[in-house]
């Protein structure tokens, strides 16, 4: 018998199985579920902004994107959101408040290096390249749709 | 005097005694199996200090002074200080030698320090170069994640296969002559690659070092699994351990009687989701803590090292592992 210790191939065919299977089904319940939670938390926001701040439906946008991201920086600083997002997975990266937990641990994690080395450098450390690409591909399709 | 068997396999002939040894560990430490057995539990992970990174250190002088106390000695009779852990430039370290004031060796075998720490201590003792040598370890949770994974805050699914990081440190006060559990054979690991690449899957990375070195410890010794009352590796948790006990079916060894791994045994049901416990005090406070207050008359301790790090991940290279072995006579 071949030495699996010796050979790669064998040892990935051997360990191939070992791994237990990420429980796919729950995942994606509850990825729907806490995604559209937070989804509709946001809705409920945005009316409340319509309703009785009077803003007109196509500016309500923004505000409630302030406000959703606030409570997310909120719930990160209270240790409370990566505790949301152990079980909602996807559902909690994809909406803004993703967004906003991985610029809100990063400085709080590199608080201890100060101000300038630690929270002003480090914070984007997560959400650095989302921003980088996000603004290329904005430059992109704004090529294309000014050309076209 | 201190002399080679086989191809890897050290023979300590006059066997150092362990005279004393001390183990602390964080909140989920103490809540685990292997809470009642430590000798102080902090309740909370930042322990009173300003950063995670003196908290952990702060237990690593912690446990020096309780293996000290156990064993009647005080700072000036420690000849040589060995220590190693996980953050960058072994930090802990390297400020617990200063605290210290012992001459200092510093060491890096990752998760595996805590054996290798012994093994070296046993040397030193064993060839008469020193009466006494304190070995330490120590790793943190919250340490451990910035440098190798997220901000602890930050919101990351984990998968079932992923393993977390002890947070505690254990000291042992190897010396010459005493009264307390021997130190009689150690194998020195290689590094193995098996083209393992994900670092959230360190079980299946490190298992292959873990099962080489228990082999090769068999072959050099001519020794048999059952002449242990117990084999225990560092930190494969339960997928790493599955891997080894195929690994030496396929070999012909049994393992199925007498082999645990401090990862799995770290934490108990429902307190973690995934597959056990990693890091330097994993080893060190299951093996310190538990398994000494267990009446056996031999144990091999197998602590496992990965030799990654985010650069060389990042950078696409295989995640390589090392085991060191440590057989000890009660």
């Amino acid at each position: 018998m071949k030495d699996v210790l010796k050979d790669p191939k064998a040892y990935k065919e051997l360990v191939k199985d070992k791994n237990p299977k990420p429980k796919l089904a729950k995942n994606l319940i509850m990825a729907f579920v806490v995604g559209g939670g937070i989804c509709t938390l946001g809705q409920l926001i945005q009316n409340i902004y319509i309703k009785y701040f009077h803003f007109p439906p196509d500016r309500a946008g923004d505000p409630t994107t302030a406000t959703v991201i606030f409570i997310s920086g909120l719930l990160t600083a209270l240790g409370v959101y990566d505790k949301i997002a152990r079980h909602g997975g996807a559902g909690t990266a994809v909406p803004v408040t993703g967004f906003a937990n991985s610029v809100v641990s990063a400085a709080l994690e590199f608080k201890r290096e100060g101000f300038v080395l630690g929270v002003g450098s480090k914070m984007f450390i997560l959400a650095g390249s989302v921003i980088v690409f996000g603004v290329v591909t904005a430059f992109v399709v704004g090529l294309i749709s000014a050309l076209f | 005097m201190t002399v080679r068997k086989g191809k890897q396999t050290i023979v300590y002939t006059t066997k150092p005694v362990i005279l004393g040894y001390g183990t602390v560990g964080g909140p989920k430490e103490g809540q685990g199996p292997v809470g009642p057995y430590l000798d102080k539990v902090y309740p909370d992970l930042a322990m009173g200090e300003k950063s995670f990174e003196l908290a952990e250190r702060q237990m690593m002088v912690s446990a020096i002074e309780i293996a000290l106390e156990k064993a009647s000695l005080s700072r000036s009779n420690v000849d040589f200080f060995i220590a190693g852990d996980l953050l960058n430039q072994i930090i802990s370290s390297g400020f617990s030698a200063l605290n210290l004031g012992a001459p200092f060796l510093g060491i890096y075998g990752a998760c595996s320090s805590f054996a290798q720490g012994m093994l070296l201590a046993g040397i030193l003792v064993d060839s008469g170069a020193a009466e006494v040598v304190i070995s330490a370890t120590s790793s943190h949770n919250n340490t451990a994640e910035r440098q190798y994974r997220y901000p602890t805050e930050y919101g990351a699914q984990l998968p079932p296969w992923s393993q977390h990081t002890v947070t505690g440190a254990a000291a042992t006060a190897v010396a010459v002559r005493g009264e307390g559990p021997r130190v009689e054979l150690a194998t020195v690991g290689r590094v193995m690659d098996l083209g393992m690449k994900d670092p959230l899957n360190m079980g299946v990375a490190m298992a292959p070092a873990a099962a080489d070195t228990i082999f090769t410890h068999m072959e050099d010794t001519g020794r048999k699994p059952d002449d242990y009352d117990l084999i225990v590796t560092g930190d494969l948790g339960k997928v790493g351990r599955e891997v080894v006990m195929e690994l030496a079916q396929r070999q012909g060894y049994d393992l199925s009687r007498n082999y645990r791994d401090c990862g799995e045994l770290v934490y108990g049901m429902g307190q973690i989701e995934n597959a056990g416990g990693s890091g330097c005090a994993c080893s060190a406070i299951v093996t310190l803590g538990m398994l000494f207050n267990q009446n056996y008359k031999r144990l091999l301790v197998v602590a496992t090292g990965a030799m990654h790090s985010t650069t060389s991940c990042q950078q696409g290279e295989n995640i390589p592992a090392i085991a060191h072995a440590v057989s000890i006579e009660f």
